[in-house]
């Protein structure tokens, strides 16, 4: 066994962090979180000449990495500084499902991708499907040479800002059958495509989106009609490996935070850190997040293994880290008191990244029921 | 032994439901539940409804025009006004300065000041954290040095978490008058018109968007002497005198029931794996696990309260009710966060209504996730739950 990272994924972790260190301080990041856009273009271009989307891709689809410990290097990294660009949705995600599944001409996407001039959604979720990934009610029916797409997409990260969205529709079966599920690439300016967007709590934006009688033609498909369900699960792991390695080095932040306010702010003519009661507390959370960055280690290695191995620590580490994330995002601010509750200290924003992403591909309770099911067969 | 209310309390609740079916107008409820913003003027318009009724300042004895209501009453009302989503009574004046000006103020001070509270011509805030004085109050350092004349107290240093300071024209304030004794014995409580040349109000946005609180600054104010409060250098028991009265609705209950009744309403309308969350074996547990505790915490907040009523004041058992009347309020806080799923991502929140934005609500769960970082603060202010951990300790140790 080894646990260190390889040269290059060292190298891409101290490069990343230098640079997030200089250009993303927390003065920089809340002008973005301000923003009309909700993120700034130019750090998008200067993560992309970093390498730090092409370290998310293999070198067959024109990257450099693109391994479940690539992803996670990556991700604590921007976790840390509480970036809140939307790496993740463009690159992992909708970048990640054309990668798998794309023809050489869809591809071809990833090479803007990779250079940072393409931004991508996944439209996936909808209003009542919760945590179900088979859960689709959106439809998509043949008409003509046309694919015809109606239904309506909850909570799509980085809507506004795609270039174009990959949308999943059932083409047959019932509302939560795993078989009948299609991907298509949809450009965001399509007809009947509306994109209702709106700020996140934790930094970036989202949008509903609706599909109102939106006609692609059948080459926008992606991957076999039907089947995309192995392949959605697939990049929700990727995905999973990138959110919990973020919701990581955010919480590496909020305790080196804490840390340093325990040992500088003083109360009853002592530092605070000298009280027992708040020196044990601190203690836990150092104790947790050795089994979070454990945890974190677990699904990364597991990404490229066979499906029931990788599902189960997918929803292992998923559990874990939004346990200990609350915790940690509960547990710093409280330590802290009133300056934690301010929006202008580092360590709001960076609470606000680590309980929040419990909301997303599943929240503590979703894979503690999820590992049960997948353990118990 | 007798659980229940009698039929005198009973009448008493209906006719505190009623008044709150009446006059909480389906506009005010949204936006106590979260969906807008709750103006100067909505909650000055409620004080006024109350004060018409008489029921506005239920602590106050009813020599000063209050409703001197027992402990059981106002138990009650706070139960039905959280229950029918009322505005919940800006404490400030009422609750925290009153008590005061009625124990230790001069009667000039009370002929002036409380019928200014009970009409709503004054916004009080409370000036008493500063940046370097927060679980450690007694080390607060804003000075007051009387000047060679002997006629005003000239105040310099600042405060901080200043509640609603922005609406407030005056402020009662725990000011520094003798640096050279033991911390507790040189401070004293001040009135201070901010309107007074010299101040300062700057607002500190929370982590959930809102300004809520302040920093106040004082640059050589000059404050009459006649806004002393009681004794120079006796204000240290005043402080204490009135945060036991701060903390007489510290448990909350009314506002855990609430909020648990939201949250029941949330689970059954969200969907998980084609069924109501509610009916999730897991989710459900989260929520009877709370709901058990609650249901002791309450008649443990009546059983303090009915030993208040009887004219036994509250010790220890105050600071009990906080670290588990917060801790209730904020694991609710919790399950509604989860329960919204998704949709608890977008920034819902007071402070971003008025933009263009349309959020998505199909739950109609309002900003779920922004009072849920918001209501970190209860374990924190008001004395924090380590703080108050020590005084049980200390209490009942006898250290």
């Amino acid at each position: 066994m080894n646990f260190d990272l390889t040269e290059e994924r060292q190298m891409l972790q101290d490069t990343l962090r230098r640079f997030l260190r200089d250009r993303y301080d927390t003065e920089t990041r809340n002008k973005i979180l301000d923003s009309d856009s909700g993120m700034s273009s130019d750090i998008w271009n200067e993560l992309a000449e970093l390498g730090v989307i092409g370290a998310l891709f293999t070198e067959e689809q024109g990257g450099f990495g693109g391994k479940g410990f690539d992803i996670a290097v990556v991700f604590e990294e921007l976790g840390r500084a509480g970036v809140v660009e939307p790496v993740l949705d463009t690159a992992v995600l909708a970048g990640g499902l054309i990668a798998d599944l794309g023809t050489e001409d869809q591809q071809a996407h990833l090479e803007d991708l990779i250079g940072g001039s393409l931004q991508l959604a996944f439209a996936h979720g909808e209003p009542t499907s919760r945590y179900d990934l088979t859960r689709v009610g959106t439809t998509a029916s043949e008409k003509g040479d046309d694919i015809i797409l109606n239904g309506r997409k909850a909570v799509v990260v980085n809507a506004e800002a795609a270039d174009m969205l990959v949308v999943s529709a059932r083409e047959s079966g019932e509302v939560d059958d795993a078989d009948g599920i299609s991907l298509f690439l949809v450009p965001k300016d399509a007809k009947g495509l509306s994109v209702q967007g709106y700020a996140l709590l934790a930094g970036g934006r989202a949008a509903e989106v609706t599909l109102d009688d939106v006609a692609v033609p059948a080459s926008a498909r992606l991957g076999e009609a039907g089947k995309a369900a192995a392949a959605i699960e697939a990049r929700m792991a990727a995905a999973n490996v990138a959110l919990t390695a973020e919701t990581l080095g955010a919480m590496e932040t909020a305790c080196a935070l804490t840390k340093e306010y325990l040992g500088t702010r003083k109360q009853f003519g002592r530092p605070i850190g000298t009280f027992q009661a708040l020196a044990h507390r601190y203690s836990d959370l150092l104790i947790e997040m050795e089994q979070a960055r454990s945890a974190v280690i677990l699904i990364a290695g597991h990404l490229e293994a066979d499906r029931d191995t990788r599902e189960r620590h997918v929803s292992s580490t998923k559990n874990l880290i939004g346990r200990v994330g609350r915790l940690v995002g509960e547990e710093s601010i409280q330590l802290h008191g009133g300056i934690a509750m301010t929006q202008e200290y580092e360590l709001a924003h960076i609470a606000k990244r680590i309980v929040m992403a419990d909301h997303r591909f599943g929240d503590v309770d979703h894979h503690l029921e999820r590992f049960i099911a997948l353990t118990a067969a | 032994m007798d659980l229940s209310y009698s039929d005198e309390e009973i009448a008493f609740r209906d006719e505190v439901r009623a008044f709150m079916e009446e006059k909480v107008t389906p506009e005010l409820r949204e936006k106590v539940r979260g969906k807008g913003e709750l103006t100067k003027a909505d909650m000055e318009a409620w004080h006024a409804t109350l004060n018409e009724r008489g029921w506005l300042a239920p602590n106050w004895p009813k020599k000063f025009g209050g409703a001197e209501w027992n402990a059981v009453q106002k138990h009650i009302f706070e139960e039905e006004a959280a229950a029918a989503s009322a505005p919940r009574i800006v404490p400030f004046g009422l609750g925290m300065l009153a008590p005061v000006l009625q124990n230790f103020g001069s009667k000039e001070q009370n002929d002036y000041w409380l019928p200014r509270i009970l009409n709503g011509d004054d916004w009080w805030c409370q000036g008493y954290s500063e940046p370097g004085a927060g679980s450690d109050l007694a080390s607060l350092k804003t000075t007051a040095v009387k000047n060679d004349a002997g006629t005003h107290y000239i105040v310099n240093g600042q405060k901080t978490w200043t509640t609603l300071g922005q609406h407030a024209n005056m402020i009662f304030c725990l000011v520094r008058t003798d640096k050279d004794v033991k911390q507790q014995e040189g401070i004293s409580f001040l009135l201070i018109d901010m309107e007074t040349p010299g101040i300062e109000v700057r607002p500190i946005i929370l982590l959930d968007g809102t300004p809520e609180v302040n920093e106040v600054f004082f640059n050589d104010v000059e404050v009459p002497v006649e806004n002393l409060v009681g004794e120079e250098n006796k204000g240290w028991t005043y402080a204490k005198f009135l945060l036991t009265h701060e903390r007489t609705n510290i448990a909350g209950v009314g506002f855990s029931q609430a909020g648990l009744t939201s949250v029941k309403r949330l689970a059954r309308a969200e969907m998980a794996g084609g069924k109501p969350l509610i009916e999730n074996p897991h989710f459900a547990a989260r929520v009877a696990q709370v709901e058990i505790d609650l249901m002791a915490m309450s008649t443990t907040n009546m059983r303090i309260v009915s030993k208040a009523a009887a004219g036994q004041a509250p010790g220890v058992e105050s600071s009990m009710l906080k670290v588990k009347g917060t801790i209730i309020r904020q694991e609710i806080n919790d399950l509604a966060r989860r329960a919204a799923g998704v949709y608890a991502m977008p920034f819902a929140s007071e402070a971003v209504e008025g933009s263009n934005e349309v959020l998505p609500d199909p739950l109609d769960a309002g900003p779920v996730a922004a009072k849920y970082f918001n209501n970190r603060k209860l374990s924190i202010f008001g004395g924090s739950n380590e703080i108050q951990r020590g005084i049980i300790a200390k209490v009942t140790m006898g250290s």
